[in-house]
């Protein structure tokens, strides 16, 4: 990996955590009604949003992601403050109006899907946008992200039976982000299986596991089967291990986990870069200070925007024919 | 005339040749079978999916938001429950993104009794469709009007719920669908050969064609217009489907025996609905009643009374009344149970002649 590349995605990632954190803050004040995302995913999400190909139509890729995925939106090119509109529902909110939570994205320019809540319905959907990528030819994939909890719903198989239908393979991308809890309920109380991965064998697909807080490996295992899945035309399971550094979202609190009770994917990468000379301790303080402060003046910046009318209810219920 | 699975069929090849539709695909809806009531058969865009309801909605929203056309299927209204979250999410797509993506697909599922269908081949869905903002939905009496709608519903671009009647399906038109030929041609041209079993129909259809009649157009039948199926000065029937019918042959009986006439409204569009046409049709006469064979708790139907009321109250001579389906949980497979659970002639003629006998 090149250096500017490591050097791009340490900024990413000290950009993605510090919206986070703003975030976080505005869920326990009156700026915001609700927090829940990504820090502790970040190693995985901003090398996923690198290597992507975001435009519209079947050409490029779709995007059926969780709401753990701010950091991908960032590596894609979002600006900060339209995540703090949702953040605020601001009616300047470009994914909802300020209809919908915090990081609920959906682009279309972007061919980012709208996120739904319930994560593991979007592997329902995500066959039919590969479908048609399938159908149009060539190197457009789709890519759709669950946690460890959903894929106990049938849906999650659901995902991988409709991938893999005779003389029907999809450019798929699954992705199963392993933090190892559904909200409170831990990963060894409700699956019996040792990893999530391996029931991709079941059907025929081609499958992995990456350490998801370390960047390099995340990086280079996205390369590889994200090359694998537009060159071949075939869907790929991929399973992350990743960190969840503020718990579920703000119904658990929202607050910082022990210390070392799980790996802050930030904190090492910078040691990394330290030890590989691309980086002071003190660059890395700098640039998480400004990082706050410039997350801290757009908020200030999105309040003053306007708030949804209540006759906004009743706008795009239906397309006009 | 045409069956209503024939005028479907021939919409959905005049949407696959002329309208951009990508995709008719669902349980049994492609080759061999062409779907358990045949209304898919010979179109070049079918495909068989899983048994796999879910997975049948979560697809189809997914093709309609990377810019195809999909018309799925459920095969059986009484299949549907298991997407009811789906259901929500396909129509509340275009609001909740603030309009960004547009959700252009039809659900089609036949519904209702009428079959000896028993407790899982008889349930309707209606009620339960209207309580999921964001779709269109219709439920056509006539194969024109089937026509007319499912390219009614293939060109908006919004998500459309396409229920037909189970017990209309093989009834056949009383007016002729624009380019629909003759009835024993187009039986020739484009019903499937048949067989007595599947490996017999696989043989038969191996090298069979449909030949599409060449002059079907874009007839359309409009959302949110009602047809005025018999006019009438003395009570309005709101109804819609099946009842469409009997409640002509309950008028035709009251007509004879007691003079009443009845004016008949078929709604054809359920949501949106056409309040004027009932509304207008209510002023005129001053009695209503409101006619389908749901279950009666949250009916569709309450919903339109209520509308009625609130709009026509102090223009009622009777108290406006719903005959539906009795409050059970499912249609029992002996006639007489079916008979029971779901409004008949006789039923809507009493209660017509209840209305009526009110006086203001």
């Amino acid at each position: 990996m090149k250096k500017d590349v490591k050097l791009k995605i340490f900024d990413l990632m000290v950009t993605a955590r510090c919206l986070e954190e703003r975030m976080i803050k505005m869920s326990k004040s009156a700026d915001g009604h609700f927090w829940l995302g990504g820090p502790g995913e970040e190693a995985f999400n901003v090398p996923l949003g690198m290597l992507s190909r975001p435009g519209r139509g079947v050409e490029y890729d779709y995007f059926h992601f969780h709401y753990r995925n701010a950091a991908t939106m960032l590596a894609m090119g979002m600006d900060p403050r339209d995540e703090l509109r949702q953040a605020n529902n601001r009616a300047t909110d470009p994914f909802s109006g300020g209809r919908n939570f915090v990081n609920h994205f959906a682009r279309v320019e972007w061919n980012v899907c709208p996120v739904t809540s319930t994560i593991q319905t979007q592997w329902l959907i995500a066959p039919g946008t590969a479908r048609a990528q399938k159908r149009h030819g060539g190197e457009g994939i789709t890519i759709v992200t669950c946690g460890d909890a959903g894929t106990a719903e049938g849906d999650f198989h659901i995902g991988l039976n409709w991938a893999t239908q005779p003389g029907w393979d999809l450019p798929l991308l699954f992705i199963v982000t392993n933090n190892r809890y559904g909200i409170s309920t831990s990963y060894d109380q409700v699956h019996g299986a040792g990893n999530i991965a391996e029931m991709a064998r079941g059907y025929g697909m081609e499958f992995g596991i990456v350490d998801g807080t370390d960047v390099e490996a995340s990086y280079s295992k996205l390369e590889e089967v994200m090359d694998f899945v537009r060159k071949e035309r075939r869907p790929y399971l991929l399973e992350a291990s990743v960190s969840r550094l503020y718990g579920h979202s703000s119904s658990s609190g929202a607050n910082r986990v022990p210390e070392d009770s799980e790996t802050d994917p930030l904190e090492e990468w910078v040691k990394k870069l330290i030890k590989a000379k691309l980086l002071t301790r003190k660059d890395y303080q700098a640039k998480y200070e400004a990082e706050t402060q410039r997350m801290n003046e757009y908020l200030k910046e999105v309040k003053q925007e306007p708030a949804p009318t209540p006759e906004s209810i009743y706008d795009h219920i239906y397309k006009d024919a | 005339m045409a069956t209503m699975a024939q005028a479907i069929r021939m919409a959905l090849h005049y949407g696959e040749e002329n309208l951009g539709v990508t995709d008719v695909f669902g349980e049994d809806v492609g080759p061999p079978l062409g779907g358990v009531f045949t209304a898919s058969q010979g179109l070049k865009t079918a495909w068989n999916s899983p048994l796999d309801e879910r997975g049948i909605i979560g697809t189809a929203l997914g093709l309609a938001l990377a810019g195809q056309r999909p018309v799925c299927e459920i095969q059986f209204g009484d299949y549907i429950f298991n997407t009811i979250d789906l259901l929500k999410i396909v129509g509340n797509t275009h609001w909740s993104c603030i309009g960004q993506f547009e959700v252009p697909l039809v659900c089609m599922t036949i519904v209702g009794a009428g079959i000896h269908g028993s407790i899982y081949h008889s349930h309707s869905f209606e009620s339960v469709a209207a309580h999921i903002p964001g779709w269109k939905i219709v439920l056509p009496s006539t194969p024109i009007d089937a026509y007319g709608l499912m390219i009614s519903a293939i060109k908006d671009p919004n998500p459309v719920m396409f229920l037909y009647p189970k017990a209309l399906i093989r009834v056949k038109g009383e007016q002729r669908i624009p380019g629909e030929p003759d009835e024993k041609i187009l039986k020739r041209m484009i019903d499937a050969p048949t067989g007595p079993t599947l490996a017999h129909i696989e043989q038969a259809r191996v090298d069979w064609k449909p030949e599409w009649p060449s002059g079907l157009t874009d007839y359309q039948v409009p959302f949110s217009k009602a047809n005025i199926v018999q006019e009438g000065t003395d009570i309005t029937v709101v109804t819609y489907a099946r009842h469409v019918f009997m409640a002509r042959q309950a008028a035709a009986q009251l007509k004879e025996s007691d003079g009443v006439s009845v004016e008949i409204v078929d709604l054809r569009t359920l949501y949106p609905w056409d309040r004027e046409t009932v509304m207008n049709s209510i002023r005129k006469t001053g009695r209503v009643l409101v006619l389908n064979e749901d279950t009666p708790v949250c009916n569709f139907g309450e919903h339109i009374l209520r509308e009625i009321i609130t709009e026509c109250f102090y223009e009622l001579h009777a108290r406006p009344r719903l005959l539906a389906g009795a409050d059970v949980p499912g249609v029992g497979l002996h006639e007489i149970l079916e008979l029971a659970s779901i409004p008949q002639v006789q039923n809507i003629v009493d209660e017509i002649r209840g209305i009526c006998a009110e006086e203001p």
